[in-house]
């Protein structure tokens, strides 16, 4: 979603961004004309008339899970939300928490007393790096 | 999902049910304009209806339309930027 037009969007993605991605982007490009929305979600900055760099998981419920901002200079890291967001799932789907780190397939944690100080054990300084 | 594919769509709504846009807009002071913001984690996310390019045509998208589903919602500052 950006503050440009359909018809911006249209133009962008028949002649910049099938030289990209062959068909071009696979998803929905949203426009927010005013920056409404993006008022309402913190990302209207004023000044320019710009929605800047946010980017939110919102659970099947519709409740936001996940939200990052950034600045416009620097873009954003996909493997990230990604990761994030296959997290999310795991935790509604299974009642398992994901510990600083995780990745598909790496250990879990189940929250409960029995676990109350002994983190140490089941969680290593190195975990939280890939 | 909707037919519509022509250009001619309905003005799409924006934000919907959000009371605090109204008063914000005439808000003058920080404190006023930061409380118009409603998006939190933990909470639903903020309804809207927006015009959008969607599979070679326009058409109105609204966020509520996609419960049942997981969403990533991108915010960027301008189609043809750097970044």
């Amino acid at each position: 979603m950006s503050t440009d037009s359909r018809f911006s969007h249209k133009i962008w993605q028949e002649e910049e961004l099938t030289k990209m991605v062959p068909g071009g982007v696979p998803f929905p490009l949203l426009s927010d004309q005013g920056g409404r929305v993006g008022t309402v979600y913190g990302v209207y900055e004023e000044a320019a008339g710009v929605d800047i760099r946010g980017r939110f998981i919102i659970d099947p419920e519709g409740v936001i899970r996940a939200m990052e901002v950034l600045t416009p200079e620097v873009g954003r890291n996909v493997t990230e939300m990604i990761r994030q967001l296959k997290a999310f799932q795991h935790v509604v789907a299974t009642g398992e928490v994901t510990p600083s780190g995780w990745q598909p397939g790496k250990p879990t944690l189940t929250p409960g007393p029995d676990l109350a100080g002994k983190v140490w054990k089941e969680w290593k300084v190195e975990n939280a790096f890939e | 999902m909707p037919a519509a594919k022509d250009g001619c769509v309905k003005p799409a709504q924006g934000p919907i049910g959000a009371p605090g846009v109204e008063a914000a807009e005439s808000a003058g002071t920080t404190e006023e304009v930061v409380s118009k913001v409603m998006a939190r984690v933990g909470y639903p996310a903020p309804d809207f209806e927006v015009s959008a390019f969607v599979d070679g045509g326009f058409q109105n998208v609204k966020l509520s339309d996609h419960k049942g589903k997981w969403v990533v919602l991108c915010f960027y500052p301008g189609d043809f930027t750097f970044v």
